[in-house]
């Protein structure tokens, strides 16, 4: 029986355009890297921007078989609209990420907040990186995937020419988590 | 792709779709792209003119389908992909393909309905679409992919089947599979079969590219325009394509159409079974519902229900031979569909009573969660 018992659910949720999608991408492929099955499914309205954007991505040893989360290991909140509609899929214990730059209203304990957007801006450039800076901490206080597996999706993915300040990106993510757990 | 496709790889559904029909050797593809098949006119459109082939981005769906119809007549392997609203506005030519029996593929990546419906949400709402969406008598081939896997598979199954009988096949995906990125090792080239329609023999003077008589086997299909001069239209017609309304010639053209694919119903049926030897209730399921139930099965076995999942691949033409079997050992079983209840009426025209059948529909735009499956069976168990 292949057991379905190892199951690890992550929800990455912004809005539209904020770069959820290729986050999930980047990690599902990682995933892979590790040997382990990875299924990504997405959920978004019909706006090219704005909007509630999510993606979810299953890590398994075994098969696959339902492709969404139901009882989310860890959420990731980039807006206040995906934070208030996404948080009771979190399961009780499940990690809570948020944007501290963009999310005022957090009512859960224990809750994470890295201003990743900001981060993004102030050391990348530019805002688009948040998801990827996202993606570094997510990885770092998760270790649901290796880091060089995550590092090789990523460099592998992103568009070229673009790849040193991704990997910085996802090295910003992964200090920022580090930093916020020394403090906690 | 590289020739060492085996290694495991991340990949979605539609892209898949589309190295599948790379794979099978479609060589033309027109299509107007809408979500949430998109992809599969992105990948063509990138890769078909690196391989000779040609792609064309069309004013709209009822030119994309008249396009590899046309195409398809002139030699060229086809296919197009849509959702539902460019699936109904293809409606009258696939009658015209069905008549004229040529080959060609549809994707319908099904989002919920009617009309624009909601652009970015999965629906199964489009079952009897495929069958009866265009008018008049005829058969359909239409298959369910469940996996990434199977968006690769099935259509190379789809191109080798639509040559095979020289008929409209419809890949009946769904947006939870065709957006879906999952772990898959793709089959390595020539590992699967790739079928391409017959050509007239060589020094074949009397071409004719329709049945001449009753039980003849499917002619050859020339390439229009070539070697052989032939008639093609959508009237009904006679063994060299010209419109006929003799009795006998008509009923053997209708009877043809559709008796060559009804007639291999159970050839064409695959299903997969997943812990049906012991079980009393059975889930019948297709498509990314499909994988929903199989959690759902295991919730159910782990509650002491024995239930067990029959998932049908092909959809079209509907085979009743292994459910009429199982319908002996059952006493129930539960058809979830995301629409509300399409393939649930052919499952109970062949239960025929034998066993309770329950349609379990969902319509509100979101795939079904396993506890929703798991949860209405309970009930109909009386637990």
């Amino acid at each position: 029986m292949t057991g379905e018992a190892d199951r690890y659910e992550i929800r990455l949720s912004g809005a539209g355009g904020q770069g959820a999608m290729l986050a999930g991408k980047l990690l599902a492929a990682a995933a892979v890297y590790d040997g382990k099955n990875a299924v990504q499914t997405q959920s978004y309205g019909p706006e090219a921007r704005g909007g509630k954007s999510k993606t979810d991505i299953v890590i398994s040893n075994g098969e696959i078989d339902y492709p969404k989360a139901t009882q989310v290991d860890v959420l990731l909140a980039m807006s206040q609209a995906s934070l208030d509609e996404y948080l009771p899929s979190l399961r009780e214990g499940g990690i809570l990420v948020v944007d501290s730059y963009l999310v005022e209203r957090v009512e859960h304990e224990g809750a994470i907040g890295i201003p990743f957007t900001m981060l993004a801006l102030e050391e990348c450039g530019r805002k688009l990186f948040a998801n990827v800076v996202a993606l570094g901490a997510v990885a770092e206080l998760t270790q649901v995937v290796q880091w060089e597996s995550l590092r090789a999706a990523v460099l592998e993915r992103v568009p070229k020419g673009t790849e040193s300040i991704n990997e910085k990106a996802l090295a910003l993510g992964r200090q920022a988590a580090r930093d916020t757990r020394s403090e906690s | 792709m590289s020739e060492s496709t085996v290694k495991k790889q991340v990949l979605q559904g539609n892209e898949a779709c589309a190295v599948g029909a790379l794979a099978a050797g479609v060589n033309f593809f027109a299509g107007y792209p809408i979500t949430p098949s998109s992809e599969i006119a992105e990948v063509m459109s990138q890769c078909l003119p690196l391989m000779g082939g040609r792609f064309i981005q069309m004013e709209d769906e009822i030119a994309s389908i008249a396009a590899i119809v046309g195409a398809s007549l002139a030699g060229a392997k086809v296919m197009t992909a849509t959702s539902g609203p460019g699936f109904s506005l293809m409606q009258e030519n696939i009658g015209f393909a069905a008549i004229a029996e040529v080959p060609c593929v549809i994707v319908n990546v099904q989002r919920a309905g009617p009309s624009t419906g909601l652009p970015t949400q999965p629906a199964q709402a489009d079952v009897q679409q495929a069958r009866w969406g265009t008018h008049g008598d005829h058969a359909m081939i239409a298959l369910a992919p469940s996996s990434v896997l199977e968006c690769f598979t099935m259509t190379v199954d789809c191109v080798n089947l639509a040559e095979r009988y020289r008929t409209p096949v419809v890949l009946l995906s769904d947006e939870v599979i065709g957006h879906m990125r999952e772990s898959v090792a793709l089959p390595a080239p020539r590992t699967y079969k790739v079928e391409s329609r017959r050509q007239p023999e060589e020094g074949e003077t009397e071409y004719c590219p329709y049945c001449a008589c009753e039980g003849e086997p499917l002619p050859p299909l020339a390439a229009f325009g070539g070697e052989y001069r032939y008639h093609v239209t959508g009237l009904t017609h006679d063994a060299r394509g010209f419109p006929t309304m003799v009795k006998e010639e008509v009923d053997r053209k209708i009877r043809g159409i559709v008796g060559k694919i009804e007639g291999c119903a159970d050839e064409l049926a695959s299903y997969e079974e997943f812990m049906l030897e012991d079980a009393d209730v059975l889930l019948f399921a297709y498509g990314s519902t499909a994988r929903v139930a199989k959690s759902s099965v295991r919730q159910l076995r782990e509650r002491g229900v024995r239930a067990g999942l029959l998932r049908a691949r092909t959809i079209w033409p509907f085979s009743g031979a292994r459910l009429e079997e199982l319908a002996g050992q059952v006493d129930l079983v539960v058809v979830p569909e995301m629409n509300l209840g399409q393939l649930s009426l052919e499952v109970e025209r062949v239960i025929c009573g034998a066993a309770d059948v329950r349609a379990l529909g969902k319509v509100d735009g979101d795939l079904f969660t396993p506890d929703e499956i798991a949860g209405f069976t309970m009930e109909a168990v009386g637990r």
